[in-house]
Parts: C-alpha cells; structure tokens; sequence
C-alpha cells in the first residue's frame, strides 16, 4: 500500500459539495456456504465536481462494485457515500447521475431518439422539450443522421454512443461508467475517448470510469485511481497533468507526458516490487 | 433479427398446395386401400374406404351447394355452415379475450408476488387437467342460478367461459415468462431511473415479453376455438358449429357428405381465428426485433 494514496484520495480542486465521497466503504458479498467474499475494504475517495476520475485494476478488485455502490444499485457493508451532498439512494432519486455500462443496453424496440428519451419520458418531460433534447444530443454524439433508425441498425460504436447520450439526457452533474468501450475495437474506441472529453468539457460533469485500459485512463482523467484485488482496496491515486480536457487532441497521445504518466500507473499496478508478474486482466497497452 | 417470411402470395400458394395434397391422399388411399380398412388386432388403424365412412371430396364440396335438407327448399348448406361458423367464432372470440385478459393479470400479479408465483401456478397448471366434460355441467348449472337485474346468464356465456378456461393457461405461462425476460442490465436502468414496478412493468417488461406472448396467443386462440365446439356439443348450445356436428352425424346413413360440412366450417373457423393473431403480430412487429448485439 503505497503511503501517498490516502493524501491523494483528495481532489485537485474542490468547489462546493464533492460530486461524489466515498468514506470508509467496505462491501461484503455474503455467500451460501459461508464463504463470504470482501469485494471491497476500507475504501476513501473524493471526487470534486467536474473532475473526471478512472477507476483501474485487476479483474475481480472491486470497480465495478464500487461504481454500482455509488449509483445505489448496492449498498455497501461499511462505511458511507455520498453524492453532491446527499447520500446515494437520494442522489439517486434525484437522478443526479447518469449511468453507462459495457453492453450499451438500449432497447430494441425504441428508435434512437426514443431510447435517448426514455429517462426524460419517464421522468414525465413534455414531448416538445423531449425532442428538442434528443435532437440536442444526437448531434452532439454525432448520430443525428440516424434518430429513426433502430439499435439492431447500429454498430456497437454507434450503439454505445447512443447509450452515452442516453446517460446524458438530464444534464446529470455525474456521469458513471463500467468499461463502456470495453467491446470496441482499437479505432473506435480511440475516437470513443476523444468524443467523450469533448462532451465532458461541453457538459462540465463529473466523471467515474472503469477501464482496463491504462493508455485509456491516463488520456481521458485527471486522475486514476490504482486498485488492487483481494481485498478490494485503493493501491494508489496518480494524478495526471494534461491539461484541462479543452486541450486534448489526438497530439496528446503522442506527447511525452502521456508516457510519463502511462509509466506511473503501470509501475504502480504491478505493485512496489520491481519486477513482479503483471497484474492479470490488465490491458497493457 | 425480424425473420424474414417468405412473400405472401408464396404462402398463400403453399397453403393451397397443402391442402391440394390433402385431398390427393385421401383419394388415393379411398381408390387404393382394402374396403375394410387396416386392422390391427381389434384396433383399426386407417378407416373402412367405402363411400360412407369416406365420401369423395369433390362429393363433400358438392353438398355445400345443396340445401341444408336434400329434399326441402332449405338455404344452402354452406350458408348455414357460415352461419354457424361465424356464431361459434364469436363466441370463441369472447372466450379468447376473458381468457387472455385473465392469464395476463395473473402473470402480472405472479411477476409482482413471488410467492404468489409459487402459490398459484401449481393451480394453474392442475387446471388444466380437469377434463372439460366434467365442467361444462356445472358451469351451466352456477349460470343459471346467475340474475341480476334485467342481466341474466345464458348459455352462450356458459359455452364462452369455458373456451376461456382453456384459453387462459398458454397466456399465463406465455407472460409469466415474458415479463420475466428483459436483461438485469435493463431492470437496473430502470432502478437508477427510480421510476417504480408500475413504469417498468409498462415500459420494461410488457414489451420485452412480445416475443413469449404472441404464440401464447395463438395456442390460446386454438384452445378457445376446439373449448368452444366442444362446450357447445356438452351444454347444448343451438346455432353453432359444435351443435351442427353432432346434429349432422346423425343423418351420415343417408347422406355421408353432409357431416362433413360443419367440419369444414371448424376448420374455417380455426385459420380465421390464427389469421387474426397473426394481424396482431403484425401490428406489434417493432416488439420482435432481437436483442441487440452488444
Ligand atoms: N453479486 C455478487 N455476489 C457475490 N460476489 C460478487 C458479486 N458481485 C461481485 N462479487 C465479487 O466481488 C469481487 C469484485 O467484483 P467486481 O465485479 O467489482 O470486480 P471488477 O473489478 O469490476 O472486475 P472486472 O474488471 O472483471 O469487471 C469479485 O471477487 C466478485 O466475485
Ligand atoms: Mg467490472
């Protein structure tokens, strides 16, 4: 465990409430024949609104658990999270966050549009507002072209980007997401991020994401939470200084800073001791 | 994945075909088979070939073109088999509709209630093996003890609340399963929507369920038809087909190809009633598109 982390866990700047605060968090998933498995121990994080944070680690540490906890689709064993101030189940009431996950999820039988509307026609949005919103958002994912389309006519990029604009769809000031480009190829995917930035920087929300991928989470965060399995807990908190998502071209990819910080997480991942194996189910590249 | 059927006029041809075949076969074994059919120790595999136990097809269609009584000035048989056929449809339809609205509340309700599941569908499933002669007497008899103000019970509802009886069971099954299929992915969106079980049920699981529904549907439509011939032959009721089946066996001695017309009238009655579930999984084809590949 690596001393720093716990002075890290803090945000890099703080403005009102956090947009998320996990406290002392600890999850047990208790099993039949009594093997209980501790997903998660003792975990601390802040997250200051606007910033966006990664979430990486072996296979089986905890992120997603950590991520469902904070949407209130679990509540955790110990400890507290809150969510812009309130706890997780009223955040969640509030619909103060928007979720994505690694399958987009979308309903066959909406188009598109009706998909991207779903949240706002359940939450009783009269229609005028709903199209002009869904408008809004295709084009901001840039699949206006194809609101009438079913998602059965998309590729899973488009589809994805579909279920983002979904998440989007009620200006949540949080945005949580598991591995949402986890089923893209190497292209998409890249270009997946970078669209994501973009609509971070013109949304202003907060962001927790889970990722496999180090070059992935050091491109999109400001910082990257390193966790390490059995039990789940918090290894490290690396913060990367690329600049404010404005900024963030394709360039970026190239620059030496991006290495550096490529360097720190995964030196960290693969533990203090130079050396040691690869964290498995860690995407290397 | 919306299955692509083959054109319709294509279909209409094979179906013509078929039955083409139908009649090919029944002649030919008619021309062909021994006169006294096949027996097998007492049992008799394939029936007797003389003109009484199988009239000519074209003998069969022919009656339909004669007066109901051979000798009387009657309407035409097929007018009266039509009627009959359409009288037996509506009854069947009404059967049909109490049957599906029922299995999908008890569905819904088993969805809701777990352990409303475990307490019902063992009932449900028993019910189906109580032999549909024993009930339709009692069924008559609660009916008629049935009057409220100018409302009373007639027969005809005896007839449709038993093709619902049978109606009912597909459905419920069918739905139940349905509605217990959309993904945990899609029931938790609707958990971080925070919306309840009522705005899940209705735009979560009722559509999801479209694809388990629709044969349910058809099966259910079946059962109503074959309830409805059979409840009207056991509690009596006039102006069907069921009735006109029995009715006309009886005068087979004399005119073998009379009996068979109110056949044809079930028949009919049975492509119109899939026709129609058929109209209705046209109409709900959005609800049939596979999953979506991830
Ligand atoms: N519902 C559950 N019941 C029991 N155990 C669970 C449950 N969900 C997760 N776990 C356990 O908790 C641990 C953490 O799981 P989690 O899904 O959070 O890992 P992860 O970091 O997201 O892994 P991956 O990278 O493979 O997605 C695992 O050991 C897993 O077996
Ligand atoms: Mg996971």
């Amino acid at each position: 465990m690596s001393t720093e982390s716990s002075a890290q866990n803090q945000p890099i700047a703080s403005t009102g409430p956090a947009a998320v605060s996990v406290t002392g968090v600890g999850k047990v998933f208790a099993s039949r024949k009594g093997a209980d498995v501790t997903a998660l121990e003792a975990v601390d994080l802040t997250i200051a609104p606007g910033e966006f944070v990664s979430l990486i680690g072996p296979s089986g540490c905890g992120k997603s658990t950590l991520l469902r906890l904070i949407a209130d689709l679990d509540t955790p064993t110990s400890g507290s999270i809150e969510v812009f101030g309130k706890t997780a189940r009223q955040a969640r009431i509030d619909q103060a966050y928007g979720i994505a996950f690694q399958q987009a999820g979308l309903l066959p039988w909406r188009t598109v549009r009706a998909n991207i509307e779903l949240p706002l026609e359940l939450h009783k949005v009269g229609k005028a507002e709903r199209g002009a919103r869904s408008s809004e958002l295709l084009s901001l994912v840039g699949l206006a072209d194809f609101a009438d389309k079913y998602p059965d006519q998309l590729s899973g990029g488009m589809q994805q980007r579909v279920a983002i604009a979904r998440s989007l769809a009620e200006s949540p000031g949080l945005l949580l997401m598991d591995e949402p480009f986890g089923a893209l190829d190497e292209m998409t995917r890249e270009r997946m991020q970078t669209e994501l930035v973009r609509i971070c920087a013109e949304t202003g929300a907060a962001v927790v994401f889970v990722t496999h991928s180090i070059p992935e989470a050091v491109f999109l965060s400001n910082r990257v939470v390193v966790m390490s399995p059995r039990p789940g807990r918090i290894r490290d908190v690396i913060a990367v200084d690329l600049g404010r998502a404005e900024g963030r071209g394709e360039g970026l990819r190239e620059a030496d800073s991006f290495f550096e910080a490529v360097v720190a997480v995964r030196e960290s991942l693969h533990g203090e001791a130079a050396g040691a194996p690869a964290a498995r189910g860690v995407d290397q590249r | 994945m919306t299955r692509t059927g083959s054109p319709l006029g294509r279909r209409v041809l094979l179906g013509v075909l078929g039955v083409v075949v139908l009649a090919a076969i029944w002649e030919l074994y008619k021309a062909l088979g021994p006169a006294t059919g096949v027996v097998i120790g007492d049992l008799t595999v394939l029936p007797r070939t003389s003109d009484l136990a199988m009239p000519h097809v074209w003998d069969m269609v022919a009656r339909l073109f004669r007066p109901v009584r051979s000798a009387g000035d009657d309407e035409m048989m097929w007018q009266a088999v039509l009627q009959a056929s359409f009288f037996s449809l509506g009854v069947a339809a009404v059967g049909w509709f109490v049957g599906v609205v029922v299995g999908m509340v008890l569905a819904i309700f088993m969805q809701r209630f777990r352990t409303a599941e475990s307490a019902l569908l063992p009932w449900i499933v028993l019910s189906q093996t109580v032999p549909l002669i024993a009930i339709a007497p009692l069924v008559k008899r609660w009916g008629s003890q049935i009057e409220i103000g100018s409302f009373s019970w007639e027969n005809w509802m005896s007839v449709a609340l038993i093709a619902s009886y049978l109606a009912f069971f597909p459905v419920s099954i069918g739905a139940l399963r349905g509605l217990g299929s959309p993904d945990v992915n899609h029931v938790e969106l609707m958990r971080t929507y925070s919306v309840g079980w009522w705005a899940t049920l209705v735009r979560l699981r009722l559509p999801a369920s479209v694809p388990y529904l629709l044969p349910a549907l058809r099966l259910a439509a079946a059962n109503a038809v074959i309830g409805t011939v059979v409840a009207e032959v056991s509690i009596g009721l006039r102006g069907g087909i069921g009735r006109m089946i029995v009715e006309y066996a009886a005068a087979a001695g004399g005119d073998p190809a009379k009996p068979w017309a109110p056949i044809f009238g079930a028949v009919l009655v049975g492509l119109l009633a899939a026709g129609v579930v058929a109209l209705i999984g046209l109409a709900l084809a959005r609800y049939r598109r596979g999953e979506t590949p991830a």
